[in-house]
This record gives structure tokens, C-alpha cells and sequence, in this order.
């Protein structure tokens, strides 16, 4: 789950990581507000779920209240398109209006899993402001690592090594290590997957803050952190995706017009592969997953069909523990409910499949059956053609 | 012979009184597998599916002389229960139960450091000898006893893979999943050592996806090490950067740990790839053939 940088900083405020002051804004009048508690003069930076803001547009210097409520009037409202938001932008909703700072010099701190060695890594570079994945490319002996033993968490020893590698001022370097720690503590207490302070800034005042803040949190583990579920903003994903998650159901939106529905995220990435391979566009990923319910694969049906681009479905099962008269029984029931009007090709293979084909032959849909992934997806994508053509 | 699994693999079930630990106990006992005993805090000296239960996994090894266990226990306790399964002494531990904490697991492997067990999975289809011992939540039949290895990163993947292998007559001799997860106990360059030591296997089938950089690693292994043929599939070749693919591992990011870039490096290490999931079998038959490997490879 992802975060806007105004929440992140206050959740890592907790763990004593120093960000500048400031607060959210909803409208421009709140704008003005705090800006005025800040002394007249601040920063207004748009918040969305998407990294590049800055270049975007996104982030503007005001030296007075005026200039605050003419920045906060032209983003809230707009839609600002960054390398990560797609083509089709996101609407600013929300503000972060916070206190200038004297900004001296700009670092990188990252704290990120290392798959391989199974244990944390805190990097940190004295290439501030730029992306992390540019700098690994150009110039990779720029970025210091620390790896982190669980048993023992972050030593200071090992904050203090990356502090004077990327050449913090030596006697800041014992407020660098308390941001470190507070850094590493937050990640851990509170179950982050990505966490990314870009630029950290060395003040003319001699303070080490969080100039920007990115927290990703592990799904997996948002069970035990209530407070971090409180701050998911739901105008930040697409409604089906919020549809989908409220069943369980692992499903995210793509540009095609080929809706699938699967079982196993990689069987379903490998259908998305085989449409595009014969020709054809997915609309979606959907993982019905392994226990689902007749109810589970009836409402994951709904889903596909209420995308306006979808001109097809494509059901393909291989069940494990996912019964294939289950599969079929959703799907029968979610066709009747909804009234089917467009193609629909199945292939089911494994648990229960006699049971599972005897249900669809049975049921009086329209529907293809088919034999194999390849048979499927070749099929759809004829059948959509001869709807689009 | 084959890998991690055969007819001496004595297994206990835990979490065996769950739904899915009942159902795939059943069906594991249906198939063949040894399954000696189970174990679920609270429900020691019951019996289910005709196996003894117990309250704990040390209580159920000292008694029945099991050398592996499976876990179904739900995701909030599941890293307990492999510690607690390490603890015991286990040779062989394989989680299937999806969604534990990503730093649960970063605690497990430190917490294994140095210990006698393997880990397969979590967030994974298990671990099928054909013909001998099933442990995990694949279906049984589609499985043939043989002499091809499987080893993959997905669950229905495998399944595909193995079934794409049995309808062309050739068999299995292990199908590892390794799972989904990006904290995991087992890895592909392990799977593919005691694959290439395995005197009844000729070839192997390894399936990835998109996420990290294990495919890499294992492709440059291979080419290094690896003395028998092997097949590759790369699955998520249309995948969104940044999007989770269903499973906890298997998103691209900062540009890295995409399809294109694992499939090329198989390439160049020698791997042949097949190029849409349903050609794994074909592509497998297709270079057996080639080494003159495919009648030590057919099942009568």
C-alpha cells in the first residue's frame, strides 16, 4: 500500500526522523491557513501516489500569502502527469503546505529488501534529488550499503559508516544516525516494503531533514497496523481495483479489451502474455486465488464485465485447490445475473473437471470451450475481433 | 529416485484440523503419501483422516518419526509454525499458506541460519515425487513418474508445465514450487544443484516470473554448472512496472526484474525459453530429442 508524502512524514516523525513542519491543505483556503502559522512564506506541494512531481509542475516556492493561494489554486483541481502516473495524469486533491528550508547540500537514504540475502539494505548516496535507479546505473560506486542482521536491527556503527561515506558534515553525523535508526525502526515496527527519503537535506542551521518522504507498506502485513489502513486514499486507485480487494480478489486494471479471469498470479500473467502474443490485449489481471468461494468467482465475473472496454473473457483454470466446479458454477451464476452479451471462452483443466465442463455444457450459455491456453487465448482473440470488426 | 521427497518421507500436516490442511491431507493420503500425523495447538489426542493429532511439532516427531512437515496454518501464525517446525529438527519443511509478512520471513531465514532444515516456499504449490509422495495442493493425476525435473516460481504454472509433459508421455521425476514470495526458503540454483546431482533426472523445466533478479542468478548457474538440457519460461512479459502481480514477489521495480531482461539472459546462457507458456512441453520434447534423450525420457 502506498502513502502521500505528508502522511509519511508524520508516521516517520514518530520514530524521531526530522521532517520539515507543515500540514495538509484540502482547499486553498486551508492553504492560506497554515501558511500563515508558518510565517508567510512556504512550500506547496502537490500530493499524489507518483514520484516526478517536481518536474511535473507539482511543486512551487512561495514567498508570500498571495503566492500561496496562487499556487494552491492552480494544483488543487489539476491534473499533473509525471513518468509514473500514466498518459492519463492524477488529480491534485490534497496539499502539503510546509516551511522552506535552507537546503546546504541534498543525500539519499533508501531502505529496501534484498531478495537474495533475505535481510534489509540502507543505502545512501551523496547524489541527492536524482533517481536512485540512475545513479546505480551510471555511477553504482556512489551508493554506500549497509546490510542489516534482524536478529540486532541497524548498529549505529553501520549508520555512522554511511553518514561519513557520503560525506555528512562530522559533527551532524550523530543527528544523521538518529535519522537512520529512526528510519530503519519505522520500517520495521510498522512492516514498509520501500522506504525512501529523497532528498535528505543538511540545513544552514545545521538540521538533517526529510526534505521528501516515500513509504510503501507490505499488504501482507497491514493486518496488524490499523493505523496505516487509515490512511489509504481510495481516490488514489482505480475503482475496480477497490471493488476487487473488498473479496480478496487480486486484480489490476490494464488498457486492453480482453477481460481474464484466472487462478494463480503466475497463470494469469501468463494468459495476459498468450492474448498478447496471439494478438490480442488483456483488459485486466485477476487471480480468483486458491480458496475462492462460488460467491468469490461470481462478484470477480462483475468486475471484468462492468470495464466498458472489455469486448471478451477469457476464464482459464487449473485447479489446485481451486475446484473447477466451483469456477464454473461462479461463472455460470455471474452470466445469468448479469445477462452475458458478449464472447466468453473457458478452459478448465484439473480439480473436479468433468464436474466443472459437465456444469458449463449444461448451463445453455453461450460459451467456448476450450483445450489448452494456447487453444483460448486464440479463440478470444478471433471471437473480439469479429465483435470490434 | 528423485528429490526432497520419495516413499521414506514420513510427513505431519500443520494446522492439520484447518479446512485446507483436512482437505489436502485427505488427498495426500489418497495419493500415497506417508502422512503419519498432524498437529494443531489444543486438538492433541484427537485423531483426523486416521493420523494422530498433536498438540506440538516436537510432541508429533518424538512420537511418529516424521522427517517432514506441510503448513497450512493462516498467515499470522505461519512463521511460527516453520520456526517451530526448524526447532524440531525437521529435514524438510514446505509452507504453502500465501500472504506472511514479508520481515516475518526476513526473521525466519536468520532464525534458520546454520540449522539442518530445508524450507520450501512459502506461498507455494509444494513438493510431488509422481508416483510416491505428494506433499502440498497440486492435483495428483495429472503427474507421471519419470525423469524430467520441474521447478517454478508459480503454483498453476507448474501444474501447466507438468500436465503439458504427461499428455506428450513424459514424466516427472520432482516438481518443486519454490513460491511466489520474495523471502523465501529454497531458490532456484538450489532446486536446479540437486536436480543436475540427481542420477534419475535428465532434464529440468524452470519456470520464473517477473520480480527480482533469482532467474538471473540461476541462468548464469546453469551455464556454469548445469550438465543437463533445461527449459525456460519467463511468465509477466506484459506486465505494468510497479503493480504487484498477485503474488508478493512478482512486481518490477526501478526498472529491474523485468521479462525481457530474465528471457534474455537465459538466452545467453543457454537456457532454451519457450515463447508462450503453452510450449513449455513442446519446446522440453523438441530438445530432448536433439540430445537424443527422448526414449530414456518416454514413459511406457
Amino acid at each position: 500500500m502506498n502513502i502521500h508524502e505528508y502522511q509519511a512524514k508524520a508516521v516517520l516523525a514518530q520514530f524521531g526522523v526530522a521532517v520539515p513542519k507543515g500540514k495538509v491543505a484540502f482547499s486553498v483556503e486551508e492553504a492560506v491557513e497554515i501558511a500563515k502559522e508558518l510565517g508567510g512564506q512556504a512550500v506547496v506541494k502537490a500530493q499524489i501516489h507518483a514520484g516526478g512531481r517536481g518536474k511535473a509542475g507539482g511543486v512551487k516556492l512561495a514567498r508570500s500569502l498571495e503566492e500561496v493561494e496562487q499556487h494552491a489554486r492552480e494544483l488543487l483541481g489539476k491534473t499533473l502527469v509525471t513518468h509514473q502516473t500514466g498518459p492519463q495524469g492524477k488529480v491534485v486533491k490534497r496539499l502539503l503546505i510546509e516551511q522552506l528550508s535552507n537546503i546546504q547540500k541534498e543525500y539519499y537514504v533508501g531502505l529496501v529488501l534484498d531478495r537474495a540475502q533475505g535481510r534489509l539494505v540502507l543505502m545512501a548516496s551523496a547524489e541527492g534529488g536524482m533517481e536512485i535507479e540512475e545513479v546505480a546505473a551510471k555511477t553504482p560506486e556512489k551508493i554506500f550499503k549497509e546490510t542489516i542482521d534482524p536478529a540486532v536491527g541497524l548498529l549505529p556503527y553501520q549508520a555512522r559508516n554511511l553518514a561519513f561515506n557520503i560525506g555528512i558534515p562530522a559533527n551532524l553525523v550523530n543527528k544523521a544516525v538518529k535519522f537512520m535508526t529512526g528510519l530503519y525502526q519505522c520500517f520495521v515496527e510498522k512492516d514498509c516494503s520501500i522506504a525512501e527519503i529523497n532528498p535528505l537535506v543538511v540545513t544552514a542551521e545545521g538540521d538533517i531533514l526529510a526534505l521528501d518522504a516515500k513509504l510503501n507498506f507490505d499488504d501482507n502485513a497491514l493486518y496488524r497496523h490499523p493505523d496505516i489502513q487509515e490512511l489509504r486514499d481510495l481516490d488514489e486507485e482505480d475503482p475496480k481495483e477497490i471493488e476487487a480487494s473488498k473479496y480478496g480478489l487480486s486484480y489490476i486494471a490494464l488498457d486492453g479489451n480482453i477481460g481474464c479471469m484466472v487462478n494463480g498470479a503466475g497463470l494469469a500473467m501468463a494468459t495476459m502474455d498468450t492474448i498478447k502474443y496471439y494478438g490480442g490485449e488483456p483488459a485486466n489481471f485477476l487471480d480468483v486465488g486458491g480458496g475462492a468461494s462460488e460467491e468469490k468467482v461470481t462478484e470477480a465475473f462483475k468486475i471484468i464485465l462492468s470495464d466498458p472496454n472489455v469486448k471478451g473473457i477469457l476464464v482459464n483454470i487449473f485447479g489446485g485447490i481451486m475446484k473447477c466446479d466451483v469456477i464454473a458454477n461462479g461463472v455460470v451464476n455471474a452470466a445469468r445475473q448479469i445477462g452475458l452479451d458478449k464472447p466468453l471462452v473457458v478452459r478448465l483443466e484439473g480439480t473436479n473437471v468433468e464436474l466443472g465442463k459437465k456444469i458449463l455444457n449444461e448451463s445453455g450459455l453461450n460459451i467456448t470451450a476450450a483445450d489448452s491456453l494456447a487453444d483460448a487465448a486464440q479463440r478470444i482473440v478471433a471471437l473480439v475481433k469479429e465483435v470490434s470488426a | 529416485m528423485s528429490i526432497l521427497v520419495g516413499k521414506d518421507t514420513r510427513v505431519i500436516t500443520q494446522g492439520i484440523t484447518g479446512s485446507q490442511g483436512l482437505f489436502h491431507t485427505r488427498q495426500a493420503i489418497e495419493y500415497g503419501t506417508k502422512v503419519v500425523g498432524g498437529v494443531t495447538p489444543g486438538k492433541g489426542g484427537t485423531t483426523v483422516e486416521g493420523v494422530p493429532v498433536f498438540n506440538t511439532v516436537e510432541q508429533a516427531v518424538r512420537e511418529t518419526g516424521a522427517n517432514a512437515s506441510v503448513i497450512y496454518v493462516p498467515p499470522a501464525f505461519a512463521a511460527d509454525a516453520i520456526m517451530e517446525a526448524v526447532d524440531a529438527g525437521l529435514d524438510l519443511v514446505i509452507c504453502i499458506t500465501e500472504g506472511i509478512p514479508v520481515l516475518d520471513m526476513v526473521k525466519v531465514k536468520r532464525f534458520m541460519e546454520g540449522k539442518r532444515t530445508r524450507l520450501i516456499g512459502p506461498n507455494c504449490p509444494g513438493v510431488i515425487t509422481p508416483g510416491e509422495c505428494k506433499i502440498g495442493i497440486m492435483p495428483g493425476y495429472i503427474h507421471t513418474p519419470g525423469r524430467v525435473g520441474v521447478v517454478s516460481r508459480s503454483g498453476t504454472l507448474t501444474y501447466e508445465a507438468v500436465y503439458q509433459l504427461t499428455v506428450r508421455g513424459i514424466g516427472q521425476s520432482t516438481a518443486v514450487g519454490i513460491g511466489g514470495d520474495p523471502v523465501k526458503g529454497t531458490e532456484f540454483i538450489d532446486v536446479l544443484k540437486m536436480f543436475n546431482e540427481d542420477p534419475d533426472t535428465e532434464a529440468v523445466i524452470m519456470i520464473g516470473e517477473i520480480g527480482g533478479t533469482a532467474e538471473e542468478q540461476a541462468a548464469e548457474w546453469i551455464r556454469d554448472n548445469m550438465t543437463k538440457p533445461v527449459v525456460g519460461f519467463v511468465a509477466g512479459a506484459t506486465a505494468p512496472p510497479g503493480r504487484r502481480m498477485g503474488h508478493a514477489g512478482a512486481i518490477i521495480s526501478g526498472g529491474s526484474g523485468t521479462a525481457a531482461s530474465k528471457i534474455a539472459k537465459m538466452k545467453e546462457c543457454g537456457i532454451r525459453v519457450a515463447p508462450t507458456p503453452s510450449e513449455m512441453g513442446s519446446t522440453l520434447y523438441q530438445l530432448l530429442e536433439e540430445r537424443g534423450l527422448l526414449e530414456r525420457c518416454k514413459t511406457r
